[in-house]
């Protein structure tokens, strides 16, 4: 009798706790409908022709847009990409292809720590180093965001060449490809889709970057004149205007969220299906 | 002939000067890599020199933070920091074990797999995009449908004490669980997904519940990942620095109320770094950020190490 | 290894002589001694773990690249030996194709780039001479008539039997003189293996064939010799009809009856 009884606890315990787990479930992922819902709500109406190709017009004053904000955060994450993707994935290739190496498990935990430091620790680092000296520009905001994008590119590309399996590696050395080559022209180029996906991931991760910008590039109310000035970019711009108290500037920002959220969904949706459809052959072995 | 005694490692073998050179490329990349993070540390704490001279060991011990005095301590911060983040973590870790147990074992694959993508997009939304939102809806919403509720019925506690504004400690920790629960469920589904099948059905071939078996078969096997995802998870929330900014109210105080508004080290940078004008006050302000450093890099040494070990004890 | 030297000197291709390796501590091969004769067909074959594979590993010098992997002895290939100190890995496995357990053309990669990817890389950039090597490799891999009207699909769309035969056109493009095979059907259908095992009894006419299987029977219908490991030692090396036949070795008869 009491055993029945006990089993029955348990029983219902179980039940309890198997409808805990997925109300908690449900939980966690209504967050994402409610700021999508809003962002959408709030930001879709901000957007416009002028949203692209006017500066802001200041608080009270109809029109305006963001297109200084849009250009800076184009030209700094370009400028990030120029010297970070290389960079990143040559940190990849070292991290997979000379993985004996003694320096490897060292940047393996630099990496990954690197990867997890507050980006805005990086941009007091950059404010030290250039700020400091030569005053806000472009190319500090661009130095910070490829510190930030560098470790991101480098594990991506890392994860994506040790799934090539070893035979395809020798295969080519005993063809009597010498390593480097091996490695350019042949495990390189065979993953070059899924590289191509990480890499574009990873812009996504630092376009809508804010903290290490704020004082490196700044900021600027108009089209800079030249990459040593001061630099508006998006994220700072949405940032500046959500604390400005004017309702006008307020919808702003929330275009300008819009703006940056359906940039990172679009890149998140296409990548992924990228990879659903080039998955290659090898990929099942791991 | 003599036998030639061969003894070659898979880097010494290359003869051929252009794989010396693209070893040598690749090797200097990731040496340069490594010096310039180590400068960081270096870099940014000569910078802070200034700071930690002027008010010793004080700086961490005396919660006052003023330009106009020009006194300055981080401990008010360094409370204010801990706190948001302890308060992430409790209301993040039951929901990320939760939902990582939800995906990896009971949901069928076209849930699993959908809910899946929601929390990673949720981890892809820019911290600049919770802030908005924290700081227009999710703020207002605590101001007039929850603070009242808990000031009211709860009022006695210290921790619901004192007049609400929405913004403020409550509403940070909110944010911060929201925007940790990606990272820590999905480090915590990898883990679960190391659990041999075999352990599951010997422990549910004893005769116990799904429950039980997640409790015994995979919470307890994989503690120490587990460990090393809230280890991570606060290490994030730590650093989190513009929506915090956004929504903490940014004032500097010691209060227990999770109503009051506060600061973290993160969110002071944020709001004074480029306004500071005194050499004191960058000193100080670098110095709070150079703590902040070190903390999260002791934080995230901790967890790397703790699923380093992790995924050793998987490959053995 | 107590053949008629004098007589097979000149028809001799490879010479292994006291080859012994190790992967850190644990030895993978001691002291094996072996000639391999021009334009016959070599099997290598015991059970597992008794070093087939690292000895043809050793045999193009791709030992060296695992780590912690080294090795003692010399390897006699025309009268050089390839672990000559100043000697470059690289330059002789141009010399020596090898083709792999589990087909691997490379990703991302045509048909045709697969087999031309080795003569672009000595330096023949001519198109059309080009064209005409691929061709070659892929008829002598009798794949030709298989993948003649879709040459720019990739490798990988090819099937198992089709894509093992690409890697064997691949390698017989440079035109090696010794092709190394480590198990080369264990991934392929019955079908497939048929006419793999009919292609390296046409492919000896033009190069050395060394190949590892684990397949007795495959080694009776294959091959002109027969090499026998066991333990990381050579146990017996014969001709093939004779090593069924009369082995020499008490272990030899042990295993091709089966009692191992």
């Amino acid at each position: 009798m009491r055993d029945s009884f006990y089993y029955f606890f348990r029983k219902t315990y179980n039940k309890i706790m198997l409808l805990l787990i997925f109300l908690l479930s449900l939980l966690a992922t209504l967050p994402f409908f409610y700021i999508a819902y809003f962002v959408f709500q709030k930001g879709f109406s901000a957007i416009n022709w002028d949203f692209f190709t006017k500066i802001p017009s200041g608080p009270g004053i109809a029109g305006g847009g963001l297109a200084n904000g849009i250009l800076g955060s184009a030209v700094m994450v370009g400028m990030a990409c120029l010297a970070g993707l290389p960079w990143g994935v040559f940190l990849g290739v070292f991290l997979s292809e000379y993985r004996f190496h003694p320096l490897s498990k060292l940047l393996r935990f630099v990496v990954d720590l690197s990867v997890s430091t507050p980006s805005i620790v990086i941009g007091i680092f950059i404010y030290s180093l250039l700020v400091s000296f030569f005053g806000f520009s472009a190319y500090a905001g661009a130095m910070a965001l490829m510190l930030i994008l560098i470790p991101i590119i480098g594990k991506s590309a890392e994860e994506i060449l040790k799934m090539v399996p070893n035979h395809i590696r020798e295969a080519g050395l005993a063809l009597g490809l010498p390593r480097w080559k091996v490695i350019l022209q042949i495990l390189i180029p065979g993953t070059v889709a899924m590289l191509f996906s990480g890499v574009i991931l990873s812009i996504a991760r630092i376009a809508g970057e804010t903290a290490p910008l704020l004082f490196t590039s700044l900021g600027n109310q108009f089209f800079s004149k030249s990459l040593n000035e001061p630099t508006a970019s998006l994220p700072v711009q949405i940032y500046e205007f959500s604390k400005s108290g004017f309702p006008d500037l307020e919808a702003m920002a929330w275009g300008g969220a819009f703006l940056l959220i359906s940039f990172v969904f679009f890149i998140n949706f296409s990548t992924r299906l990228l990879i659903f459809i080039r998955k290659p052959s090898y990929k099942n072995e791991f | 002939m003599k036998n030639l005694h061969c003894q070659l490692s898979s880097l010494k073998s290359d003869v051929h000067f252009k794989d010396q050179l693209f070893s040598f490329i690749v090797k200097s990349l990731a040496f340069l890599f490594i010096s310039l993070f180590f400068s960081m540390a270096v870099i940014i704490f000569f910078k802070a020199w200034p700071a930690f001279k002027e008010f010793g060991f004080s700086f961490f011990t005396n919660s006052v933070w003023d330009s106009w005095k020009q006194e300055f301590g981080a401990l008010a911060l360094i409370y204010g920091t801990l706190l948001s983040s302890l308060l992430a973590l409790l209301i993040a870790v039951p929901v990320s074990i939760a939902l990582a147990l939800f995906l990896n074992e009971i949901a069928p694959r076209w849930l699993s797999v959908s809910l899946g993508f929601i929390v990673e997009m949720l981890a892809a939304i820019p911290s600049i995009v919770y802030g908005l939102w924290g700081l227009f809806i999710l703020a207002p919403f605590l101001r007039e449908h929850v603070q009242p509720f808990l000031s009211l019925h709860f009022g006695g506690l210290p921790l619901f004490s004192g007049p609400y504004y929405g913004i403020g400690m409550m509403c940070a920790g909110l944010i911060l669980a929201i925007m940790i629960i990606p990272t820590i469920s999905s480090l915590c589904k990898e883990v679960f997904r190391a659990v041999p099948h075999a352990n599951k059905e010997a422990v549910l071939s004893l005769g116990t519940t799904r429950w039980e078996m997640f409790k015994v078969a995979i919470l307890k096997g994989g503690m120490s990942g587990i460990i090393g995802a809230i280890v991570l998870g606060f290490g994030r929330a730590f650093g989190e620095t513009m929506a915090v900014t956004m929504v903490i109210g940014n004032k500097v105080g010691l209060s227990s109320s999770l109503f009051a508004p506060s600061q973290t080290m993160a969110s002071v940078l944020a709001t004074q770094y480029a306004e500071a004008d005194t050499r004191l006050h960058l000193a100080s302000l670098t110095a709070a950020g150079f703590t902040l450093f070190i903390v999260s890099l002791l934080f995230n040494s901790l967890s790397i190490l703790f699923l380093w070990k992790m995924k050793k004890n998987i490959k053995t | 290894m107590s053949f008629k030297k004098g007589k097979m000197k000149q028809k001799t291709l490879i010479e292994v002589k006291a080859l012994s390796a190790w992967f850190k501590k644990s030895q993978a091969l001691s002291n094996i001694n072996l000639l391999i004769e021009k334009n016959k067909v070599t099997a290598i074959i015991g059970p597992s773990g008794c070093g087939k594979s690292t000895f043809i590993r050793c045999l193009n010098r791709l030992h060296e690249e695992v780590e912690g992997a080294y090795l003692k002895g010399e390897v006699i290939l025309e009268g050089k030996n390839i672990y000559d100190l100043g000697s470059d890995p690289v330059l002789i496995r141009r010399n020596i194709g090898m083709v792999f357990q589990k087909p691997n053309p490379f990703p991302g990669m045509s048909i045709y780039d697969n087999v031309a990817i080795g003569l672009k890389l000595s330096g023949i950039k001519k198109r059309s001479l080009l064209d005409e090597r691929v061709e070659r490799s892929l008829r002598n891999a009798a794949l030709w008539k298989e993948v003649k009207d879709h040459l720019s699909r990739s490798g990988q769309s090819l099937s198992g039997g089709q894509q093992q035969r690409l890697c064997i056109a691949r390698a017989l493009a440079v035109n090696p003189s010794v092709m190394l095979m480590d198990e080369p059907t264990s991934a392929l259908e019955p079908i497939s293996t048929a006419w793999i095992e009919e292609l390296i009894q046409k492919l000896k006419n033009q190069v050395t064939v060394v190949f590892v299987t684990h397949n007795m029977q495959q080694a009776a219908r294959v091959s002109d010799r027969i090499a026998f490991f066991l333990n990381g030692e050579l146990v017996e090396f014969n001709k093939t009809s004779w090593f069924f036949t009369k082995p020499k070795h008490s272990k030899s008869e042990d295993y091709i009856t089966g009692r191992f």
